[in-house]
Formats: C-alpha cells, structure tokens, sequence
C-alpha cells in the first residue's frame, strides 16, 4: 500500500429512504475543514436509487464531488450490497480518508468496510484533525464508559476511515450556488451479491421510558406546587427528548406516578442530563441522582441542598426561568 | 446446531473512577465481569440450546485471568469454552482482534456466531461485523429477536426509529443489544461442575490465521495518546433574570451537546 | 489452614450476591410492611437450583457443599432477613432432615421436590408450652392401624402458611420423656391437619409464621421418620445444623447493615464533613467490622466442619450465639450512625435492627447456646 496514491477526503452521504441523514451534513462541515488543510477534495459518497436530488443537496452543503453509486438493489440499506460498492470505489478511487456518520447504519456498515479493506477504523470520534506534519488524521473518541478520551492515528493503512458521533460537528450554510462534480455511476451489484432478506420494516416510537434507562430527565419537587404545574417541565422534556421524573413529594402528592420517583425509595438514575426544579435537595434524594453527569438544579433558595451538588444552579422561579428555557432552546434547535 | 458465543471480560466501566490528584483511571478494585452485551448474546444462545439442543461454545480473547469469565459462562449453561491468550495477541486493535478470533473460527463449527453488540470498555461495535467480513458470513447487528426455522432464521434487528425483520440463511453472525434478552445468572447445579470442565486455553500456534494480521503489527490503529475527562468540579450558581438565565442554561446545554 | 472459599464457593456467592441485589432487595421493603411472603422470589430460587444446594443431583439438589449453602443464606440475608430464614428453614430444618434420617421413598417422595424448590418445607417443633423446653411436647401420636393420629398445636413455625412438607414432632410414649418423641413427615391436605394463626411479628415479618393445628390428624404409618421415641434425637441433631443456617443469616443481616452505614457516612455531611472523618463514628465502625468478621470466621468453620463429617455442634452454637449477638450490635449502631433517618422506614436499617432480634431466640436461644457451649467445657 502506497500512502502517497491515497488522496482525497471522503464523507458517506447516508440516506435512508431517500432522505439525506443529517450527520451527512455535519460530516461535510467537518470535512470541508479537514480537506481544506489537507488541500484536496471533499468528497461526498451517495448510495442509493433514484436520489438525484440528494446528490445536488450534496455540493450546496460543502462537497466538492459527489460519487453517486446508483441502484434499485442500494434503495433500501444492506450490509452487503453497500459493503461491496463502497470498497469497489474506494479501490479505484483511493480516498485518504473516509468519514461516516456513527448512526446503526454506520455502524454496521463502517467495520465491514474498513475489514475488506484491510484499514483502521476508529469509532464514535468526537474530534477529528489533522497532524500538520505527518498530515494524519487524528481521531480523538471517548472510551472506558466515557471516562477516557483517546486520539488514534492510523499511519500505515489507507484510507483512514473513522465513525463519527451525530450532533458533534456542525454542518455548512446551505450555498445553493455552489459549484461540484456529480459522477454517477450505476452499481455493479446483483441479488446474489445479497444474502439478507428484509421481510418486513416496522416505525415504531419508543416505548414510555423507564426513568432509569433516561439519559435527559426533567424532574420536579415540592417546589412545582401543583400537578398543572408539571405541564411546563413535560414541555422542556419533550424539547430536549428527555424524561420527567419527580422527589418523593411530588408522588406522594398525587402529581406523578411512583414509577417516576426518583430517590432512596424510589429509583437511581444516573443520566447524562438531570435538570431538578423546584428540589431542595434532601439526601433521600440527592441518593437517586447525584451520580448524573451534568445537574441543573432551578430553585427559589439559593442555598438549597440541590444546590451543592448541581453543576449549574439557576437560582429563580420555575415558572419564569423555564418557559424562557425552551424557547432559547427551541431557537437553538432551529438554527441547526 | 452449533452456536459459538465471542465473549469478553471487561472492568466494570460504571464503577471506573477518576483518581483526582493525578487524572487517571483508578483500576484497582474495579470488578471484572462479562460484557454485558455478550452477556445477552451468550443468553439468546442458552435460549436456543434449550430449544433446539444447540451446542454452545464460548470463545474469548484475554489474558489468563479472563478465564473466570468463561467458568461462569460455563455456569450459566455453556458446554464449551476456548480462551486465545497468547503474547502474540497483545497491543491488537479492532481489526487485529477479529482477525485472531476469526482465526480461531475458522477451527470451530458453527451455524451462528453470536457477539454483544459492543464491549464497555472499548465501545466500538467492531469486532463483530470484522469477524464475519473475514470469515466471510453476513452480518446481522443490533439483534432485538431471534427465531430460528432450521437454517433459515428470522431476525429483528433495531433502528434508531423503528426495527425490521430480516431473513438470512446460516451461518451468519449476529450482534446482540441488550434489549434482546434478560440474561439469567449462573445456577447452582452449573456451578458445582463449573470446573469440571475444562477450559482450552489456544495460542497463536492453534488459530488459522496469518500470524502478521496479529498483536500490535497486525493493528492498523495505534493510540496516540489518551487523557480522562475533566473530574467534575465545584459547580457554578447563576441569579439573573429569568431570560438571560435561561439563556446561559440554553447555551450550556449546547456546548455540552445535550441540543 | 485456609482461610480462601472454593472456586466453586466464590461462584456460589458472586451468583447470589447479584441474585439478592436484582431480585430480592426490590422487594425487601414492600413485603416487610405489608408481610407479603415472597412467592415469586422462591419461585426464581428454585429455578436457579438455589431450593437444594446441599443435595445431591439425584435427589433434585445441585450436588453442592454446606459451606455453599452457608453463603447462599448469609448473601440473601444482607439484603433481606425474611428471605434468608426462609431458605434456611427450609434447606436445614426440613429437606436436611428428610435427606439424613428418611428412607429411600421419602426421599424420592418428598426430598426431590423440596430439593428441586416445587415446594417449600417446614419444621414443626415448637408448641405453646413448650419452646425453650421442648422436651415439653404435649402433641401426641398414637399408632392406629396403617396410620398415627396427631392431636396437638405447634407454634412460630417458619414457613407455615406456605410450606408443602412439614417436619413434626409429636408424643408416641408419655411415660419415657424425651425418649418417647416421635418426627413425622406431615403433608399439607393431611385430613385433620390445618394451619392456624399467622403471626403478626417485630422482624422478618413476611416470612409466614404461623400455628400449626392437628385435630385427630391422619399420618400414615410409613411417614415416620426413623423409629418411635428416636425423635428428640432427631430434633435435636437437625437443630445443629439449622444453628449454622441462623448463625449466616444474622451473620448477613448484620454485613447488610454495616454496609449501608458505610455507605451513609461517606455521604452525609455534617458540620461541613462527612460522618467518616468523626473518629468517634468511625471507631464505631471498626469495632463492627471487627465483630463481623469474628462472626463470619465462626459460622464459615461450622459450616466447614459439617462438610468434613466432623463433630459440629458446639462452633454451631458457638456461631449462633456470637452471630445473633453481633447482628442485634451492629445493626442498632447502625440505625445510630444514620441518626434520625435511620428511624424511619425510607432506610432500610430500622428493618435490619427489628430482623436481628429473632436470632437471638429462635432455633434454640442464646441462653440455649451458652448451655450448650459451658456444657461441652465441662464435661
């Protein structure tokens, strides 16, 4: 293997069922910045059957060159058929570098690649730049349960091929103006080539969360008053696709259900998000959730218990700050 | 039916904690277990063997003490276990890793190849799609279901918003989540033979594969460097007006990538 | 001398530890209040083969060792008292019984499916007058034909309201004392035999202890166990070995309390630290380690010497004794280091403290034990 024939940066376009993925785009961004201080062409991947449309999306959103592997066999995602595409182009065109969005697609799809190949992969990067010297690319993910954060470099193997975590990086401004080369091609793949079978495709929403598989939870003490009260915290919830939860206080008073209590007697959680309103903080509580990544506590007294232990303690009224909340929120949200 | 089950001993990342004074990962004390999605894939695979007589065997790569993973799959029903420890296989990367293993492999029968998902220490999700690359087999990740038809089994594997059902004719390897199955513990009557058994230790000498794909000279990936999270510190109190409170929350929130 | 469990030992106790944790301390609280036995909870036990450790496989057991058993009790005991007795009295004072002193056919008939856990055992010694002084029987029995008819009352039977099997004991031979007690395998549908008043407790308050009432109750003749008059010494060498199985479960109830003030003390600050760094509190707790670790050395080596074929009985009592003593210890400091909120049932410590207290009385009492203990010194 000849480094040096290696050229070029490459982003997996994921579409499914004909809509583009938004890590695609977040994926361009980065890429644009990692192909601009390599000083080559950003490349954008797209499988698919009949998605011209996503192709032209493609360049507006940063791609130099769209490589667009056409057919009715790669309408639906199977390991197998875009496995054997992407390595049959990436053999010809020798990218130096390849980035897929780390959603179940790219997971599945990204180790069976990089084996074929015989490449390094590095999953779930959170970070990724290049080493001015050796013009390498470096892949910083996180380990050990996210208590380690790793840099890898793959030195020897071409392409560089690495996972990447949705919601990290951020995409470009739409420029429809924007000029690239789309090559379509239409994909050498037959039925045989595929030994899976899909039967049947089922969207299904989520079922009601159990608190403690919550990785966002909104929860509310004694300090909501009400069970009107919990309409607000339900909104924020639902704003940051979380989970409501409650103290004691707020079960015993009729205003949640136990499966919601959070608490020595009720559930441990230990979410990346708990955003505790109108909580003191008694150590029955504190208990149940102290282990959470990241605690906003929001409360009339400032010198609580909750807010100790939060790492962001907003000290104000509920019913103002998080109205204020969602809608800062929600304008975040739309700017992405 | 012969069902092999890729397992690994891993620390109990949940119980991992950051030494303060001098950043890094206190691993002393910290229990060693069986990763919990092997764990479901080894269950699915008890399942079937109480189904159809399926023949379970574990394999695993690890240093010598990963051996009490494989006793206590044993007691939990497994009728064989193969440990691949061997210097050789030392400093292995994802690919370097699934290529011992499918060396491994390629010495076993086997109508299904059952992995967990990803190991909590490494969280990948590599191994598995890389061993069936190089054995071969197709791929079925995030398994949810299993039914088995003779070699034909219908699987339900997740998506983000939704799952489907594939068709796929053994073998295959299959990635296992944990919303598969409720793993069962060990029971008694397998714990009192749980050392009968004997464990095969394999080396590099036992597998088929080509010893360069190996260890550290077989890994593609090297890590450069590592460091741990920030250990949390003393938190920070706002008392502002409502708005610009909410707004310093909002931005918090986006920083840390929780919008 | 070693002092390190078996492989198989230290699988027994990883096995149960995360049992107990998962499946049975959920419940521990519930059930304690509302004396709800644990049914679902023995169920999964004897799935696991958890029902018949000491047994072996031919009889429906899993072929495992004292010790192990030992483990199993003292491991579900950490977590909840109630479901620590209920193994014990079912495995020590009922299946062992029948696995030592029945016939082949009561073994195959009664001992597999107690082994197996399709049903749970019980043992029917005790009676209004005569508890400490249970030569004391005034249950009778008298041989009818093909059958022994039983007229009598026993009472604080473990298990009562559930078990299948029962274990009694009643009088054959008024005029030969101790030598005229019979045991008897008394099944559950035994015409004339019913259970009675269910206890209403201080402790392990979902473990079902109730009456047992036998009016001109039909036993059939071959449900005798070993000889007539040989029952006393069959009570008595059954409670040995159920010594051992209280001796765990205090044991556990005091290694659960322990563990929770540890944990507390870490957690709860006061005058700006935490409760560990008061060398008061905390010389408090090494006296408590001290004295569980004490505890634990005994009933592991009567548990060990059981398993060797030895002589057992005074490191039981010397077990039961010490275990039950340090279990009411340490489980009262511990409410103690958990101050007012260890008062009040949102901690589970004032439940462990409440559950010590049998250990101290039944299966023989501690004053029992120490009659037991002088009366080996001097002989």
């Amino acid at each position: 293997m000849n480094i040096a024939d290696y050229k070029g940066v490459w982003v997996f376009a994921e579409q499914r069922d004909g809509k583009l993925q938004k890590v695609a785009l977040e994926l361009l961004g980065k890429g644009r910045d990692l192909a601009d201080k390599l000083g080559v062409e950003l490349t954008a991947l797209l499988l698919g059957n009949d998605v011209d449309n996503i192709a032209k999306e493609l360049v507006a959103y940063g791609a130099d060159k769209v490589v667009y592997a056409n057919s009715p066999l790669l309408q639906h995602f199977n390991t197998d058929g875009y496995t054997k595409v992407i390595c049959d182009l990436v053999t010809e065109l020798k990218p130096e570098a390849i980035l897929v969005g780390a959603s179940f697609i790219g997971r599945d799809l990204g180790p069976r690649v990089a084996a074929r190949l015989h490449t390094g992969l590095t999953a779930d990067c959170t970070g990724l730049d290049i080493d001015p010297e050796t013009k390498h690319l470096q892949m910083t993910r996180p380990a050990f349960g996210g208590n380690l954060m790793a840099t890898i470099e793959c030195s020897s193997n071409r392409p560089q091929m690495s996972t990447v975590r949705p919601g990290v990086f951020e995409k470009l401004s739409k420029d429809q103006d924007r000029k690239g080369e789309i090559q379509k091609i239409s994909a050498d793949l037959a039925e045989k080539d595929i030994r899976t079978k899909v039967v049947e495709v089922v969207k299904a929403c989520k079922d009601c969360i159990d608190i403690g598989e919550a990785k966002i939870i909104v929860a509310g003490g004694r300090g909501i008053g009400s069970k009107e009260g919990f309409d607000v915290l339900q909104e924020l919830a639902a704003t940051l696709d979380g989970t409501i939860a409650g103290s004691r206080a707020a079960i015993d008073n009729g205003w949640l259900d136990k499966s919601c209590q959070v608490g020595q007697t009720g559930k441990t959680v230990r979410p990346n998000l708990y955003i505790a309103c109108g909580i003191s903080g008694a150590i029955q509580h504190l208990a149940g959730m102290q282990e959470s990544d990241y605690i906003i506590a929001i409360n009339k007294d400032a010198d609580s218990s909750i807010m100790k232990v939060a790492d962001l303690g907003i000290v104000g009224d509920y019913q103002k700050v998080i109205p204020e909340m969602i809608a800062q929120i929600t304008t975040l949200k739309e700017e992405k | 039916m012969n069902i092999v089950v890729c397992l690994k001993q891993v620390p109990d990342t949940t119980e991992v904690k950051i030494d303060p004074k001098t950043g890094t990962l206190i691993r002393e004390g910290v229990p060693s277990i069986i990763n919990p999605d092997d764990k479901n894939a080894l269950e699915e695979a008890l399942v079937l063997k109480e189904k159809t007589g399926a023949k379970v065997t574990i394999i695993s790569m690890g240093p010598p003490q990963a051996q009490s993973a494989l006793r206590e799959a044993i007691a939990m029903g497994a009728d064989e276990a193969i440990l691949l420890s061997d210097r050789a296989f030392g400093g292995a990367d994802t690919l370097a890793t699934s290529n011992a293993l499918a060396g491994a492999l390629r010495k076993l029968d086997y109508d299904i190849i059952f992995a967990g998902r990803q190991a909590i220490d490494g969280d990948t999700a590599q191994v598995g799609p890389e061993i069936a690359e190089h054995l071969g087999i197709p791929q079925i990740t995030y398994v949810e279901k299993v039914e088995v038809k003779e070699e034909i089994l219908r699987v339900q594997r997740a998506w983000e918003d939704g799952y489907e059902v594939i068709e796929v004719k053994t073998p295959v390897l299959l990635t296992a989540i944990k919303e598969l199955n409720q793993p069962r513990y060990m029971n008694m009557k397998d714990i009192f033979k749980a050392y009968n058994k004997e464990v095969k230790i394999w080396s590099a000498a036992d597998i088929d594969v080509d010893k360069s794909l190996l260890g550290l000279g077989g890994s593609p990936t090297k890590v450069k460097k590592s460091s741990t999270k920030e250990p949390k510190g003393q938190g920070e109190s706002v008392n502002l007006p409502a708005k610009e409170a909410a707004a310093y929350a909002a931005s918090k929130l986006k920083e840390k990538h929780y919008i | 001398m070693n002092f390190e469990l078996t492989k198989e030992q230290e699988l027994v106790r990883q096995m149960v530890r995360e049992f107990a944790e998962n499946e049975v301390k959920p419940l521990a609280a519930e059930i304690d209040q509302t004396e709800r036995y644990p049914m679902e909870t023995v169920k999964k036990m004897a799935k696991y083969g958890m029902m018949g450790i000491p047994f072996s496989e031919e009889y429906g057991g899993a072929g495992g060792d004292t010790l192990s058993y030992i483990l199993a009790v003292e491991e579900l005991s950490k977590v909840c008292g109630t479901t620590g007795v209920i193994l014990s009295a079912h495995t020590s004072l009922c299946a062992s019984v029948i696995e030592k002193y029945g016939t082949e056919e009561h073994k195959q008939k009664y001992l597999v499916p107690l082994a197996k856990g399709e049903v749970v055992g019980a043992f029917g010694l005790t009676e209004p007058n005569a508890g400490t002084d249970a030569a004391g029987q005034q249950t009778t029995a008298a041989l009818d034909g093909d059958n022994y008819i039983l007229n009598g009352q026993k009472i604080f039977i473990t298990n009562g309201g559930v078990a299948d099997v029962f274990i009694v004991f009643a009088m054959t031979d008024r005029s030969k004392g101790t030598k005229g007690i019979s045991a008897f395998i008394v099944k559950k549908g035994f015409k004339g035999f019913s259970i009675g008043k269910l206890e209403d407790k201080m402790g392990i308050r979902a473990s079902s202890t109730t009456e047992l009432v036998f009016e001109d109750c039909i036993v059939p003749k071959e449900n005798l166990l070993g000889k007539e008059g040989k029952g006393f010494g069959i009570a008595m060498g059954t409670l040995d070995g159920g010594r051992i199985g209280i001796a765990a479960q205090a044991l556990g109830i005091a290694e659960g309390a322990f563990n929770e003030a540890v944990a507390y003390m870490k957690e709860r600050k006061q005058f700006g630290k935490s409760l560990s760094k008061f060398q008061g509190l905390s010389w408090m707790i090494a006296d408590m380690d001290v004295a569980i670790e004490s505890a634990r050395h005994l009933v592991y080596k009567a548990a060990c010497l059981k398993d060797a074929g030895k002589s057992y009985t005074v490191e039981a009592a010397r077990a039961k004794l010490h275990a039950a003593n340090v279990a009411m210890d340490v489980t009262t400091k511990a409410v103690q280091l958990f101050g007012g909120y260890g008062y009040t049932k949102d901690y589970p410590v004032e439940r462990m403290m409440r559950d010590a207290k049998i250990t101290e009385i039944y299966e023989g009492t501690s004053q029992v034990q120490k009659l037991v203990i002088s009366g080996s010194v001097f002989r």
